[in-house]
């Protein structure tokens, strides 16, 4: 009987997280009007993390929008870096997570840390949505082609070919120091990215 | 036993479905409408609480605001038009605070949709806001009022009865401060 009851509870907290996530997905930015297209709410994480907190970040080389190459070691020794995935552009959520980095520039800084924003995206579409978020003061990296190599190495790669909306925190010695493989739907809270590299900092 | 849990469920799930609709509101309240309930909390900051005139702590609802027109902005700090717009409506805010025949009467205050207190407060120094922000993590605010895209502009009118409606609402097309200010004026009867 204490089974069943557990059921009735699970399906009742299921319908009701149903009605608060599709609204999640939706505090949208009036910049891209009419161009974002509206994907639904989706399964939360669809890949399998490949790599750990405590382990050396796996280098890569990506081709930038504003054209040059950027690879991970140059940082070495230098900078923290932020990694970004986000899933894809012009869609609802992602569209709305780099413009509130951008203005974050001071907090970055702060903590002696860079950020690289990721998508799978080639780089004229990354050129086009962008530049709907005004001048970025962070590189944009394409992982298009071999498609969503850097995102499969790292284990943020979905089953359609999108990535997760992951952060991965990188100090200088070239160590991860914390992933957040986030829910698709919904946006990591600004805080909680800028508490790690606090800590890093000390 | 069985037949109590499925009564259960079903109660649950009707209640759930009756509730809901009135929560998350399908479309932006319209012109000549009440605002939905809102709660915010009663600023922390003095000059906050001064300039909204309310007392004490808690939470409080935009009609209790001391003025005749209180404007209501939606914004997130991850919007790219309400960053641009952000000095403008800071200049409203200023162009109301220099004139002493409607200071009194027009006040202003920002919401931020999804927006954690700590990201209000980015955007808030950020921009240098001098008017106050709420944040609106969860979406709540955002939902009751019909998921407005940001930013989004309403300015709700006061009545002497205690009563008050929205007199107008826009979605972004921000034109500047001192025409803002002018529709603001005129909406609400004010001019």
């Amino acid at each position: 009987m204490e089974k069943r009851r557990l059921h009735h509870l699970i399906l009742i907290a299921g319908v009701l997280s149903v009605f608060v996530l599709t609204s999640m997905a939706l505090g949208l930015s009036d910049a891209y009007r009419e161009n974002i297209y509206q994907v639904g709410t989706l399964k939360p994480i669809d890949s399998i993390l490949k790599v750990k907190v405590g382990g050396r970040a796996l280098d890569f080389t990506l081709p930038s929008v504003s054209g040059e190459k950027v690879s991970l070691d140059k940082y070495r020794g230098k900078k923290n870096v932020v990694l970004s995935f986000v899933p894809a552009a012009w869609t609802p959520v992602c569209s709305d997570q780099w413009p509130g980095y951008n203005i974050a520039k001071d907090i970055f800084n702060r903590y002696d840390a860079i950020l690289l924003g990721i998508t799978v995206d080639n780089i004229p579409t990354l050129f086009a949505w962008t530049n709907q978020m005004g001048q970025l003061w962070f590189p944009v990296l394409s992982d298009f082609w071999p498609h969503g190599a850097v995102a499969n190495r790292y284990g943020v790669l979905r089953s359609n070919g999108v990535s997760e909306r992951a952060l991965f925190v990188i100090d200088k010695e070239g160590i991860l120091r914390y992933i957040d493989v986030h829910d698709i739907n919904k946006r990591p809270p600004l805080e909680d990215l800028m508490g790690v590299l606090e800590k890093l900092k000390k | 036993m069985k037949s109590i849990l499925v009564l259960f469920t079903v109660t649950a799930l009707s209640i759930s479905t009756l509730i809901f609709p009135a929560l998350a509101a399908k479309k932006p309240p319209e012109k000549g409408e009440r605002l939905p309930v809102i709660n915010l909390p009663v600023p922390k900051n003095t000059d906050e609480r001064d300039y909204l005139g309310l007392s004490g702590s808690g939470l409080f609802k935009i009609p209790q605001i001391k003025a005749k027109a209180v404007i209501v902005e939606f914004f997130s700090m991850y919007c790219p038009i309400c960053q641009k717009d952000a000095p403008g409506v800071n200049e409203l805010y200023r162009l109301i605070e220099k004139n002493p025949d409607i200071k009194d009467k027009v006040k202003l205050i920002g919401i931020g949709a999804g927006n954690s207190p700590y990201e209000v407060e980015v955007y808030k120094k950020t921009y240098d806001v001098p008017f106050p922000l709420f944040p609106d993590k969860d979406f709540v605010i955002h939902q009751a009022c019909g998921e407005v895209r940001t930013p989004y502009y309403m300015v709700v009118k006061m009545n002497e009865d205690g009563t008050h409606q929205i007199v107008h609402s826009q979605l972004g097309d921000y034109p500047g401060a001192e025409k803002f200010l002018e529709l603001v004026l005129n909406a609400s009867g004010l001019k």
